[in-house]
């Protein structure tokens, strides 16, 4: 059922999308139909895969290290109040902050290659893998640590058999949100300064006007995107307390 | 466990300066079942929270003290309205939680003993999501029991079961707990009927004894004398109120 609505959709979408090309009649290179986006993508399918490689390297690589970052963070702010006071009006700023006003400094820093668009992704995905994480770990139930203070419990171990696992549920959540978000921040790094990836694909194809072969590659991003939200939230349904 | 003691605890509590509860003294006797009963907001929730060393966001001025002599914050079991299992343990580890949080070996055969007292031995491995109220309820009383602590504090424990179960609670907690000193604060007249050796009214005023009926606890639902407390009880709740 939920297949077939998704099916559905899909078609419904293309249906739109093909009705207002032949309604208005609008050139190629300004508005190709779905038809000519999918043979473009079949005869440049290895080429689009060969720049899915990078750009998926680039956001596994950074989704890692900004959801670590992030539970670390998390945990030393709820730890301590020194910390919640010095680096939690930090963290809003750097969310503050476009990142798009980031990539060209992330570019000098960490050159063309991969890590600037690792940096990109990290940073995108920090802010909200933290914050959740931190919230979740805000909110113990206070009943809970009543109970673990009658039975004397040391306040290491409230964290560890408590606090964390009454946790995971927001971490989960975080992290679902830091799948939609961490290809965003790769992309925006390769607009800034690359030769490979999705975005590098979208940029040189416009410069072109190979407006087909843009929207193949960006329908790909897209796609992408929505496996890798997938993916996260059936690896976090246990996390998050859903039954399997 | 050392042997249960007497408890007191004396003084007066307020919240920013406006008084909670007037200067009271409530005893607690050895071994015996005492039952604080009590409105919603006169404090009785505030008293049991003291003893147990729990915060309270009230100022107490007063002392609590066993007839021992020792230290009384940690030598308390404390079973809640909610029963607070965790929902991502099993029913064995939710028993065990104490040992667990201080680090120590848990005793399984205790443990083991425990779960099969309260019948809950089909359910060793399930999640509290897939028991029912009272079951539920069965867990927190062999997790309260694991802790095998001389003084148990019970802040209306039963008050959200349906009507049999929490009479199947009531007596199963009576059986269980016999030895201890019990502190049991509740809302529910009959209860305090039913349970209490010692029945303690409080009210605004303070505390006000009660004459417990004489058959031994737990009481039977339908006897004379405690629903003749149970009615006298409830006199004296609504006096106040009135």
């Amino acid at each position: 059922m939920k297949t077939l609505s998704a099916l559905a959709a899909t078609l419904f979408a293309l249906a739109v999308w093909q009705a207002i090309v032949t309604l208005t009649g609008l050139p190629k290179f300004i508005l190709p139909g779905p038809a000519v986006v999918a043979e473009t993508w079949w005869q440049n399918r290895w080429l689009i895969a060969e720049h899915t490689w990078i750009t998926a390297i680039e956001v596994l690589i950074g989704l890692a290290c900004g959801t670590v970052l992030g539970v670390i963070t998390a945990l030393q702010l709820a730890n301590s109040r020194a910390a919640r006071v010095l680096v939690q009006p930090m963290l809003v700023f750097t969310q503050a902050l476009p990142v798009f006003a980031l990539a060209p400094l992330l570019t000098l820093w960490l050159g063309y290659g991969l890590w600037s668009k690792v940096a990109m992704a990290v940073l995108i995905i920090y802010f909200p893998i933290t914050s959740s994480f931190f919230d979740g770990l805000m909110r113990t139930p206070p009943g809970y640590l009543d109970l673990a203070r009658t039975m004397q419990a040391s306040p290491r171990s409230v964290l560890w058999h408590i606090c964390i696992p009454a946790a995971l549920p927001s971490l989960a959540s975080g992290m679902r949100l830091a799948a939609v978000y961490a290809p965003i921040g790769a992309v925006i790094g390769e607009w800034v300064g690359s030769s490979q990836g999705l975005g590098y694909l979208m940029l040189l194809a416009n410069g072109r006007a190979k407006t087909d072969l843009m929207f193949a590659a960006m329908l790909t991003l897209g796609v992408f995107s929505i496996l890798l939200h997938l993916a996260v939230r059936r690896a976090t349904a246990r996390m998050a307390g859903e039954a399997r | 466990m050392t042997p249960p003691p007497d408890l007191t605890i004396s003084g007066q509590a307020s919240i920013d300066g406006a008084p909670l509860f007037a200067p009271l003294t409530l005893s607690l006797k050895a071994g015996q079942w005492t039952c604080l009963l009590g409105g919603s907001g006169v404090g009785k929730t505030t008293v049991l929270r003291l003893i147990a060393g729990l915060a309270t966001g009230a100022e107490f001025t007063g002392e609590i003290r066993a007839s021992d002599g020792l230290s009384v914050a940690d030598r308390v079991a404390y079973m809640a309205q909610d029963d607070l299992l965790l929902p991502w343990a099993t029913v064995a580890q939710n028993v065990a939680l104490g040992a667990r949080l201080r680090g120590e070996r848990v005793d399984q055969d205790r443990r083991a003993r425990l779960i099969e007292r309260m019948g809950l031995q089909d359910h060793l491995t399930k999640k509290p999501s897939e028991l029912s109220g009272g079951q539920r309820q069965r867990v927190a009383l062999a997790r309260t029991l694991m802790e095998d602590k001389p003084i148990i504090l019970l802040d209306e424990p039963f008050s959200a079961l349906d009507a049999r179960t929490r009479a199947d609670m009531q007596d199963l907690a009576a059986e269980a707990l016999q030895g201890r000193t019990v502190l049991l604060v509740t809302h529910d007249p009959a209860e305090a009927a039913r349970l209490g050796q010692s029945i303690m009214v409080m009210t605004r005023h303070g505390l006000t004894p009660c004459q417990p009926p004489h058959a031994p606890v737990p009481r039977r639902v339908d006897d004379l004398e405690t629903l003749e407390t149970q009615g006298a009880l409830l006199k004296l709740l609504r006096e106040e109120v009135a």
